[in-house]
């Protein structure tokens, strides 16, 4: 039963509009990678879904409400996010800041109950923090900081995880330690959604693609069903030639020149 | 980094943070200090086994310690902790550390509607201070509307405050300039901030003001802290924004509108004691009882050299505040402009 849906959504900026008539369905449990050439409104959508956006027209729904009517804390417990470019507080550390991420949970003097402590430890643990906890943030590593970041999401213990472009400021090997953890989380029950520019690893890691262009959704469906030279060309304009990864067997899109 | 656990019923804990703990014991300790000491300088340094005495009840000083200076030490701890809080709230909301309000030009606004009010209408204690408050949010409002799309956050709010501030501080000087002699005179004396010869009658109502706004900050400190890791984040784990903002900016400037109400506006405790507070205790973000503590330190101290350095001059305590947090501020400057 997939919980999270958006119909008819169309979104905008001042008085230009970035998604029109989008209709959008997140499966559940399962990895979903939303790709597409800059500009053409994915992160409008994603943001959008954890309610950092309004919708013009349409909806997007939670369980067949809209996510606007949600309480802030309510919905704080099913959609966890993780923006492209988060902000930490001045001289915060890592552990402090993995905590933030109970917000939701704890009560109105934020006190911490063991099934606080365990969400953090376990956090920690799985985005492999644990041995950074008492570094300040603000002197890790860009990968390092990633991983602090999605500790926190994690911490906020969300059957939903959404993660805009999350790999953008990493190197490849620590954008494909990222993707494998975002794998595990699917793999231990959870729903991830993340908006992808590498079509490559869109293909080796997600269950589900939706391919934009200008606003629109353009196909969706698995990845070997998706990402084809046709639909690449039409979404991206440029020529290309789909092969099969020679690890995964996944489609894999080279330039045609 | 060390925290202190302190266990409540049912497996739960709260933790504390032990160097913040530690430094606010510290500082309030050294604010009870300088207390003290402000209660033995009157005319002359009287002997504190005399003032403990008269603090009893007893003894030939108690008149002069209980009903003179009493009230105006007690009005400097409180009004510190006050203009401190306050401080640490724009702070948090602008993420920045020249977000003070009297820096941005809250504190000019709230001096502008006291002023209005001197000379358009009849002065009293509620009209003061109402129109103090009504005085800093409406130059909250203009700030907030002139640097909209910029956001709460960032420096174009804070380059805008210091415009209005400027505007107003002309405008002050206008109102005064046009206005009747007497007006003049005890609104200029006032403007420079200052505690003297503030008497219990002054300072009952401020006094409860701030406690009762104060209270709500406890309730309202871990979503201020939370929203400093961005309006998106904030958003996602829980906080309902603009509702929080709106209750924040009504009581920093409810904070710092009723010490300027009183005491005139006394400036720059508000712009450096969250900053102290934060560095003292090496906490994340701007946290509120350091700058609280710190406010009232800052105070209560600069209030008895402004009695005492001239002696028996006595001088605005808002013209310590300056001298000090001037240096401060030029200080904080060029290391923000560098950055």
């Amino acid at each position: 039963m997939n919980r999270l849906r958006a119909q008819g959504l169309s979104l905008g900026y001042g008085d230009r509009l970035v998604v029109e008539g989008l209709d959008l369905e997140v499966p559940h449990g399962a990895l979903t990678a939303i790709i597409g050439p800059n500009a053409c409104g994915k992160s409008t959508t994603l943001r959008s879904l954890v309610r950092l956006q309004a919708a013009r027209a349409g909806s997007v729904e939670l369980d067949g409400r809209p996510v606007a009517a949600w309480k802030a804390r309510e919905v704080a417990r099913e959609l966890g996010f993780l923006p492209q470019v988060a902000v930490s507080p001045e001289g915060i550390r890592v552990e402090a800041l993995v905590r933030r991420g109970r917000y939701a949970h704890q009560s109105l003097l934020g006190t911490w109950n063991p099934s606080d402590e365990d969400a953090v430890a376990s956090a920690m643990e799985s985005a492999g923090g644990s041995d950074l906890a008492d570094r300040l943030v603000s002197e890790l590593s860009g990968g390092q900081r990633q991983r602090v970041w999605v500790a926190m999401v994690l911490a906020q213990q969300t059957p939903y995880l959404l993660l805009d472009e999350p790999t953008t400021f990493l190197d490849i090997a620590h954008q494909y330690e990222l993707l494998r953890l975002l794998r595990r989380q699917v793999d231990e029950g959870r729903t991830v959604v993340v908006v992808l520019h590498d079509l490559n690893q869109a293909c080796r890691f997600a269950d589900h693609v939706v391919a934009m262009r200008e606003g629109t959704v353009v196909a969706a469906g698995p990845p070997a069903e998706v990402i084809t030279a046709e639909t690449v060309e039409d979404v991206f304009s440029m020529a290309c030639v789909v092969v099969p990864d020679p690890v995964t067997g996944t489609p894999m899109v080279v330039p045609a020149d | 980094m060390s925290i202190l656990k302190v266990r409540l019923r049912a497996g739960h804990v709260l933790r504390i943070d032990a160097r913040t703990a530690v430094v606010c014991a510290v500082l309030a300790v050294l604010s009870l200090a300088v207390v003290l000491a402000a209660l033995c300088y009157g005319s002359g340094w009287d002997r504190p086994g005399d003032v403990l005495a008269a603090l009893r009840g007893e003894g030939p000083i108690r008149v002069s310690v209980t009903q003179w200076r009493m009230p105006r030490v007690v009005a400097a701890l409180v009004f510190g902790a006050a203009l401190g809080l306050a401080g640490a709230i724009f702070q948090n909301l602008t993420r920045n550390p020249l977000g003070a309000p009297d820096i941005i030009g809250l504190d000019a606004g709230a001096y502008t509607g006291v002023l209005l009010v001197f000379s358009l209408t009849v002065a009293s204690e509620a009209t003061i201070t109402l129109a103090a408050i009504g005085g800093g949010l409406g130059a909250a409002l203009v700030v907030y509307l002139l640097s909209a799309g910029g956001g709460f956050s960032g420096l174009r709010l804070i380059v805008i405050g210091i415009g209005i501030q400027a505007v107003l501080t002309a405008v002050n000087s206008w109102i005064i300039l046009r206005s009747d002699l007497d007006i003049a005179i005890s609104a200029s004396v006032w403007q420079a901030g200052s505690l003297n010869g503030l008497d219990w009658v002054d300072i009952d109502a401020p006094v409860t003001v701030i406690v009762a706004l104060s209270g709500l900050l406890v309730v309202l400190a871990r979503p201020l802290h939370q929203a400093a890791l961005g309006d998106e984040l904030a958003v996602t784990s829980g906080i309902t924004l603009p509702r929080l903002r709106i209750l924040l900016v009504l009581i920093g400037v409810g904070l710092s509108a009723t010490v300027t109400a009183v005491a005139g506006p006394i400036v720059f405790i508000a712009l450096s004691a969250p900053q102290i507070g934060r560095r003292l205790a090496a906490a994340a973000g701007v946290p509120l009882l350091p700058a609280a503590l710190t406010g009232a330190f800052l105070l209560t101290g600069s209030d008895l050299i402004a009695q005492s350095l001239l002696a028996p001059t006595m001088l605005p305590v808002g013209v310590v505040t300056t001298g000090v947090g001037g240096l401060y501020l030029l200080w904080l400057l060029t290391k923000e402009i560098r950055r």
